[in-house]
């Protein structure tokens, strides 16, 4: 039997969310998302409840779509037989190539930037980066050809100031010419200390905390109104959700319904001055989103797979907004930066000499 | 005299539903005031148009940059005080400095809302928009110019403000009138003095004119009503031409027309200048605009004696 099913089928059997919902929206998300017609997504869908992989009511009822066991079970086979997430090759701009050495090349570039510049926010680029590249890298539906394109996702980085981790992962992807990368915060340079829409591939111009998610909601409600299937991220700090701007825009997104919108919180646990526990502690955080009447759940933010595995569930929460609290470590990747120590520090020659050594 | 009155939101409400018949790209937000600011012509036309944010203007201004940057065209309408003024730096940040194509309408200016006090009185925000690069800054006269200004700041690309005032205003123009973005209108010729006005203080202008015709005083009337880009030509033509200069505006003196103006003579053609505006102070609650008005010197009476001064120092 299992030789039956076909690409449609699996994918139809792998996006089956975890809440019942109702089929028909179910299938127009995939369509949408896939750009595969619905009428062969309810064929596939028909096939998959005669094999009884999942189970829906008749439209005249609203009982909603389940894998069955057995769904569950060939679903489960299917996701397992994908190659790790690190292992996996990605497209940059020379070509294939596996996902961590991306990464490390990543961290070196986000080392070398701030030191060549003489300052920076070194710690939270370094947490951010696994994110950034499993969004641009994998997740995110973009042509660095076409920086414009109107069904592109989108991608603001709330937590502007770690530019540095955007223009290292946008380079790789295509978008800046490598020997620019070198010229972050300089005179002239289009490279800005905090992101500019100037620079193709930067979506939303950011820098002043707790604005990005209403920028991210402006976006979601222009996807929706246009039927485009276009998914917007934006990028939080832990920090930055002191602003109550950003508790305006978490309220916003839920009222309108906004299922193609995800945050995430970049949860280092640390701002400016100190532990963000100390400062103006936010716990429960996932339950703060969830009561705001989002989809939360938890990932380790510095783990690809991980990471992933929260985006791609987000794809299937309808309805409403999803929010991934991604725990990262700040400074991740340099043994002797984990920590508070140099998340603000630029290092000297001797210190990036170590830190790149590290990343070989 | 029987002055005709007319709504300049209620025109605005109207216009809009017109605009949105043409641009189909338009939306229209609304910080829970939509009844008060007229937009509910456009919700009732457009529902799937018209986004509600609730009482959060500084989040209103954020979801209309996203809007814009996905190649929407939004109107961010809310009352003066809080969506120009609280929501300054979000408008700096997130519109301006992209230069994204949001237009923000700030309703209820100046001493309008003369009723809930100074809470809602609004004479700062001409100032804060005005330092803003790029920003598009228009304070119509009246009903029917605010028609052709809200068409002309829609039909140019990039971020601007449009001041409104609340209520029924004394109407200086005739419907369909001519409007160009940065270029004032000269609505009375005069060779002994110039009064460049906005807002309500332009048709306020006119009456102060006609009665110092009536002594032989000739005075010419500008409704400057772009602040931002300003036509400084026609400041110092005029400042050339008569040699006396006062500015009226519903606006504090400080970083007003009034500054705008002052700035562009210092520089350009140093002249003999009053202003007309609110004296660095604070509002209050009036049942009556026009008492209210009065008060705070807003009126032909301060305008014509401004007059006086500024020909009296006139070498």
């Amino acid at each position: 039997m299992l030789r039956t099913i076909n690409k449609n089928q699996v994918l139809i059997l792998t996006n089956i969310p975890r809440v019942p919902a109702s089929v028909t929206s179910v299938l127009r998300g995939i369509s949408r998302r896939h750009k595969i017609p619905l009428s062969t997504l309810k064929r596939n869908a028909q096939i998959l409840k005669e094999f009884n992989l999942i189970s829906y009511g008749d439209p005249s009822n609203f009982a909603g779509v389940e894998l069955t066991e057995l769904g569950r079970f060939i679903s489960n086979l299917t996701v397992g037989e994908e190659p790790t997430v690190h292992g996996n090759m990605v497209q940059t701009r020379s070509g294939f190539r596996p996902l961590g050495t991306v990464i490390k090349d990543l961290r070196k570039n986000v080392l070398r930037m701030i030191a060549e510049a003489g300052s920076g926010h070194l710690g939270a680029s370094l947490s951010a980066v696994d994110i950034l590249a499993i969004l641009y890298m994998i997740k995110m539906k973009h042509d660095p050809k076409n920086p414009s394109w109107k069904d592109r996702d989108r991608f603001v980085l709330s937590k502007g100031h770690v530019a540095p981790a955007l223009y290292a992962v946008l380079s790789e992807a295509g978008y800046i010419s490598p020997d620019r990368l070198m010229t972050l915060r300089e005179i002239g340079s289009q490279l800005q200390g905090h992101p500019d829409m100037e620079i193709p591939g930067v979506d939303a111009s950011t820098g002043s905390l707790g604005q990005g998610l209403s920028i991210g909601v402006g976006m979601a409600l222009a996807s929706k109104m246009d039927g485009s299937g276009s998914r917007t991220y934006v990028l939080l700090g832990d920090g930055e959700l002191n602003e109550g701007q950003v508790w305006e825009a978490a309220l916003t997104a839920a009222h309108h319904g906004l299922d193609n919108l995800t945050a995430i919180v970049d949860r280092n646990g640390y701002q400016l001055t100190g532990r963000t526990a100390e400062i103006k502690a936010m716990d429960p955080l996932a339950d703060k989103w969830r009561s705001f009447g989002w989809e939360a759940m938890e990932a380790d933010g510095n783990d690809p797979a991980s990471i992933l595995d929260a985006l791609n569930a987000c794809d299937l929460t309808t309805g409403k907004p999803s929010v991934i609290i991604a725990i990262t470590t700040k400074g991740k990747g340099i043994s002797f930066m984990e920590g508070t120590k140099y998340s603000r520090k630029t290092p000297d020659a001797q210190e990036l000499k170590r830190a790149l050594k590290e990343l070989t | 005299m029987q002055t005709k009155t007319a709504s300049q939101l209620e025109h605005f409400g109207r216009a809009l539903v017109d605009l949105g018949l043409i641009h189909e790209e338009l939306v229209v937000l609304d910080p829970d005031v939509a009844a008060s600011t007229k937009v509910t012509y456009f919700a009732e036309r457009f529902p799937e148009r018209f986004i509600r944010i609730g009482i959060s203007e500084q989040d209103m201004i954020g979801v209309a940059a996203g809007l814009a940057a996905s190649g929407k065209t939004p109107i961010a309408c809310g009352f003066a005080m809080f969506v120009a003024c609280r929501s300054w730096e979000q408008i700096s940040s997130s519109v301006a400095r992209p230069g994204l194509n949001v237009k923000i309408v700030g309703t209820h200016s100046g001493l309008s809302p003369s009723a809930d006090g100074d809470s809602h009185q609004t004479y700062g925000d001409v100032a804060v928009m005005r330092v803003l690069p790029d920003m598009k800054l228009v304070v119509p006269a009246d009903a029917p110019e605010a028609v052709e200004a809200l068409k002309a700041i829609v039909d140019t690309p990039g971020p601007a403000y449009l001041r409104l005032a609340r209520g029924e205003t004394p109407v200086a123009y005739a419907e369909g009138c001519e409007f160009t973005l940065g270029r004032a209108n000269v609505l009375r010729e005069g060779s002994d003095a110039s009064v460049i006005a906005n807002g309500v203080m332009v048709p306020m202008a006119l009456e102060a004119a006609g009665r110092l015709a009536g002594e032989g005083i000739s005075v010419r009337v500008l409704d400057m009503h772009t602040v931002k880009p300003l036509d400084t030509d026609a400041i110092v033509k005029a400042a050339a031409e008569t040699g006396a200069i006062v500015t009226a505006e519903e606006h504090s003196v400080i970083g007003g027309l009034g500054s705008a103006v002052a700035e562009t003579l210092a520089e350009e053609r140093p002249t003999p200048m009053e202003r007309v505006g609110i004296m660095d102070r604070f509002g209050e609650s009036s049942r009556s605009y026009t008492a209210l008005m009065a008060k705070m010197g807003l009126t032909s009476d301060a305008i014509e004696e401004a007059v006086r001064e500024a020909m009296k120092r006139r070498k």
